[in-house]
């Protein structure tokens, strides 16, 4: 039997959030912790958790597994429980609408901080605006995020100013659309992120690396941001 | 909305940044330096010390550290303070807190910057 430890919090009943145990026979299966949450659900109908496609895809079902940041769905027992105990909480850093279900409205200012879409004043062409190969490459690695926010719910940065620090997936996003040969708003894009908060709180601990189920590595957008802003602010 | 904060070192991330890492380097070689003067010296007392310290380039160095300090702790301590004594944190009573402790910080940072001198150029 394994043992599932589970942040409850209901703000209309209780008083203050706490760990509800429950024992789940696995059958000796390898199961994603996805499937644990849902054969929970299914024995305890108030247990709520926010899920979808359940393969990698939307970013909704987040959570903090064992203490580790990632996608539920795409996360293998095998993989994070320790002891036979899987103790599952909400991401980290943000308000709690109810169990695993996080308010996630600053994460969201964040990401809309950075204008997250195409900016060109030129006149758009008849068809689509071509790009060569080698530009389209320069995307790679930073399309792929999904914004399910396990790496800014990771940073200590964004917990602390989470208001001010855009944190590594509205970073990662921001050198998106910076490298983006198609964009021609690189500078005003630039100009607005040269405050000691905005990039610059972030101090290069990886957690962002370390967690992200895409496998991207926000650091190193956030390294290239730094190296735009030298070259355009000296 | 624009994010600004009048307490950084240089009002600019950027600025603060560079400043940091140079800053960095700076405190490396000078610490570099001394670690070899006191390697490779066989005996060292107050006489080669001050010996030590009666060359113009040590003097310069030695300044020249101490302002890196100077400014490497300033945008350090400026990091850490509005991390942790923050209104998010503490309520409203971080921010009157925070500008003392802040201004603490300066005040302890110019005294090293001013004894330096005094110690270098002093009588």
């Amino acid at each position: 039997m394994l043992k599932v430890s589970i942040y409850r919090y209901n703000p209309d009943i209780d008083s203050a959030p706490y760990m509800q145990d429950f024992q789940l026979d696995t059958q000796g299966k390898d199961i994603m912790v996805l499937d644990v949450l849902e054969q929970l659900k299914a024995e305890d109908p108030t247990l709520v958790f926010r899920r979808s496609c359940r393969e990698g895809v939307c970013g909704s079902d987040g959570v903090n597994i064992n203490g580790k940041n990632g996608l539920a769905c795409v996360t293998p027992l095998s993989e994070c429980v320790k002891n036979n105990t899987l103790i599952l909480r909400p991401l980290p850093g943000l308000p709690v609408i109810r169990d695993l279900v996080i308010d996630m409205a600053q994460f969201y200012a964040q990401y809309e901080k950075i204008q997250p879409y195409l900016i060109n004043d030129t006149p758009a062409p008849a068809i689509e605006r071509l790009q060569s190969p080698e530009d389209r490459e320069k995307l790679d690695g930073l399309y792929e995020c999904i914004l399910c926010a396990c790496c800014s719910t990771s940073c200590p940065s964004f917990w602390w100013n989470p208001e001010k620090f855009i944190g590594p997936a509205g970073l990662l996003q921001a050198y998106r659309f910076l490298a983006d040969t198609r964009d021609t708003a690189t500078e005003e894009r630039l100009s607005k992120l040269d405050d000691p908060f905005s990039v610059f709180r972030c101090h290069g601990i990886q957690n962002c690396v370390a967690v992200c189920p895409k496998s991207l590595n926000p650091t190193q957008a956030i390294g290239h941001i730094r190296t735009m802003l030298l070259s355009s602010g000296t | 909305m624009a994010v600004t904060n009048v307490t950084s070192f240089g009002r600019s991330g950027l600025s603060d940044w560079l400043v940091q890492r140079v800053s960095g380097v700076v405190l490396t070689v000078y610490l570099l330096v001394i670690a070899a003067y006191l390697l490779f010296t066989p005996e060292v007392d107050y006489a080669s010390w001050k010996e030590l310290h009666s060359g113009l380039c040590i003097r310069l160095l030695t300044v020249f550290a101490v302002l890196s300090l100077a400014a490497h702790a300033w945008i350090g301590m400026w990091g850490v303070l509005t991390d942790y004594v923050t209104v998010r944190l503490m309520g409203p009573k971080a921010t009157p807190l925070r500008v003392f402790l802040q201004l603490g910080m300066i005040a302890v940072i110019f005294v090293y910057v001013a004894w330096t001198v005094a110690i270098l150029w002093g009588k």
